[in-house]
């Protein structure tokens, strides 16, 4: 608690904390002066290690993981983390779809954030088409833009469960009220509130309402008083600190060599982020912070989530001031489907439509690797091609698999009740686990 | 990527690597399995490459061609940010009877990066690869009653296998 950088109404706080110590203390002295047994090696029972599941349905597990737990009274002696209980045969599915009927699979990866997958996958498609630079301008910038917003309703959610599941009901509502108003904008722009499956092989579906960047502007004030609000609430919060503060530490070796990416890796310190180390996109035209955490702490984690909100927030600012007029896909017949005013009425074109559909955009041979910064960290697709409309591999690398595989590691040793916390700081998201 | 990396791969290791290529910016080297382990420590520790950051571990089913299976390694380095692709060539040893004991092998990394305990995993549930030394071995993502190996080009994709536990008292 020695911290520098906790505020000083914190630094109050810890003060009380010491005056209830040393009251307790006071008081079990009390106890042994009127004659009570206090010497704790007598009251010992004999145990033994107990298997204890937790979930794979369990309140605090939001995303369906299944932790069977060997634990000697409060404390965790071994643990066995079991994943894929929302195994999806994602890749087994995609190498019998089109590229593009990949994108609505790509939705239910990390079904939070939507958005990030779809542009995650469509520049990989575009990647090994050799099409990344011909992308417009204006579809380049609506990508950051719905990219940012699902970013952060990701970080929205993954603060209003992380304080839920520690019994603040409340900051639930707020926080889920603002993702809600996120969503509500998305689903301006895609039709749909979750599964938008909105960008395409070489843009997006169709362009942004003149209204939305208005919209947008006009959330701001509202997330920024829903944002403060749960600082105010919680960063103080003497049950909050104490289950946060201190817990789930992982150090920065630890963490590169369990493959973190994303918040996770940079609340360790180290100042990973993609749209920083390999820009995509027009995010190299962007000024932006990636903050750090110190600890590598839960509550590091929780305040890194908060604040690429507002980092994010930034970014959209600067994309509304920047974003050109113009075409909002690639202009070539063999990629994107022709108008429907065309298909309807010229031959060349029904042509087009209906190979573009039945055979898929045709993609040449070959293999790429590529990775965006997606809500839990460096989202990545590994596509081989054979020449055909159908990828004959394509895998996913899901951030949050390799986060929850350092699970057992962060919680053995501890108590049960530190489970919780940590887990909801690593925001598993079972479909992107799963796949 | 980069070419330096290739480059330097290249120099490390010469002749073991079997092929290299470039596409669209990845840089790729081929080596065998056999090499593996020795190939991604060397890469690791090496103070010029430095790959100290294991991005994805996964692996790919050629069928119908020989060697089948190629396990593909993704390399980050975490001080110049340059990345390389490390594939191993496997052939298919199996003889059909199902046994665990034919299955393809290549050696374990994670004793190298703790999270290739996870992806190895993955890919001997998937592909039914199977790695030599590593301490825990099992189905990740399938359930243990799974019979075949999904991601593999020769199990049908509407193949149904219902998970029916029975008492086996009854």
């Amino acid at each position: 608690m020695a911290d520098t950088n906790v505020p000083p109404t914190a630094r109050k706080m810890v003060i009380g904390l010491q005056d209830v110590s040393d009251m307790a203390a006071a008081s079990s002295s009390d106890r042994a002066d009127k004659g009570f047994d206090t010497d704790e090696e007598d009251d010992e029972l004999p145990t033994e290690p107990m298997t204890l599941n937790m979930g794979p349905s369990h309140p605090a597990t939001h995303g369906t993981v299944r932790i069977v737990l060997t634990v000697e009274g409060e404390t965790i002696k071994d643990a066995d983390v079991q994943v894929g209980y929302l195994h999806r045969a994602f890749e087994k599915e995609s190498e019998h779809a089109t590229y593009t009927q990949i994108f609505p699979y790509t939705d239910r990866l990390n079904y939070v954030s939507p958005m990030l997958n779809n542009v995650g996958y469509a520049l990989a498609v575009e990647k090994l088409l050799g099409i990344v630079e011909d992308v417009p301008e204006r579809a380049q910038y609506i990508r950051v833009i719905v990219g940012e917003l699902a970013r952060m309703a990701d970080h929205m959610t993954c603060m209003a469960a992380g304080a839920m599941e520690l019994g603040a009901m409340t900051i639930y509502f707020w926080a889920i009220k603002g993702r809600e108003w996120i969503w509500e904008i998305l689903e301006e722009i895609s039709g749909a509130r979750m599964t938008h499956s909105y960008v395409r092989v070489g843009g997006v579906a169709y362009d942004i309402h003149e209204s939305i960047p208005g919209k947008i502007k006009a959330l701001y004030p509202k997330l920024e008083v829903i944002l403060s609000d749960i600082r105010q609430a919680l960063y103080e919060n003497r049950i909050f600190r104490d289950r946060m503060d201190g817990i789930g530490v992982f150090s920065k070796e630890n963490a590169l060599s369990y493959g973190w990416t994303g918040v996770s890796l940079r609340s360790t310190g180290v100042p990973y982020d993609v749209r920083k180390d390999h820009p995509y996109l027009v995010y190299d035209r962007m000024n932006f912070s990636v903050p750090v955490g110190e600890k590598g702490d839960n509550f590091d984690r929780y305040i890194l989530r908060m604040e690429e909100t507002y980092q994010s927030m930034k970014i959209l600012l600067q994309c509304f001031e920047q974003i050109p007029a113009g075409p909002v896909v690639v202009d070539d017949p063999r990629i994107v489907l022709p108008p429907k005013q065309a298909v309807y009425n010229t031959i060349e074109s029904m042509i087009a439509h209906f190979k573009i559909i039945v055979d898929g955009v045709k993609v040449p041979p070959g293999e790429i690797y590529s990775y965006t910064e997606a809500g839990n960290g460096e989202l990545g697709f590994y596509i081989v091609s054979d020449g055909t409309g159908r990828p004959a591999r394509l895998r996913c690398r899901p951030p949050c698999f390799l986060i929850t595989s350092a699970l057992r590691e962060m919680i053995v040793g501890g108590s049960i009740a530190d489970i919780v916390p940590t887990f909801d700081m690593m925001n598993m998201i079972g479909g992107e686990c799963d796949r | 990527m980069s070419q330096r990396a290739l480059d330097r791969a290249q120099a490390l290791f010469g002749p073991r690597i079997v092929s290299s290529h470039a596409f669209h910016g990845d840089e790729t080297i081929v080596v065998a399995a056999e090499h593996i382990h020795e190939v991604l420590q060397t890469l690791r520790d090496d103070a010029d490459a430095h790959f100290d950051f294991l991005v994805d571990l996964t692996a790919v089913d050629h069928y119908g061609e020989d060697p089948r299976f190629e396990v593909v390694y993704h390399l980050r380095s975490m001080a110049t940010g340059e990345r390389l692709r490390v594939k191993a060539q496997l052939a298919d040893t199996e003889d059909g009877t199902g046994s665990i004991e034919t299955l393809p092998r290549i050696p374990s990394i994670c004793d190298l990066w703790k999270c290739a305990n996870w992806m190895e995993r993955e890919v001997f549930d998937m592909f039914g690869i199977k790695f030599e030394n590593h301490p825990d071995l099992r189905r990740i993502l399938m359930y243990e009653e799974f019979i075949g190996y999904p991601l593999r080009k020769d199990y049908p994709k509407d193949k149904r296998q219902p998970l029916v536990r029975r008492d086996p008292n009854t």
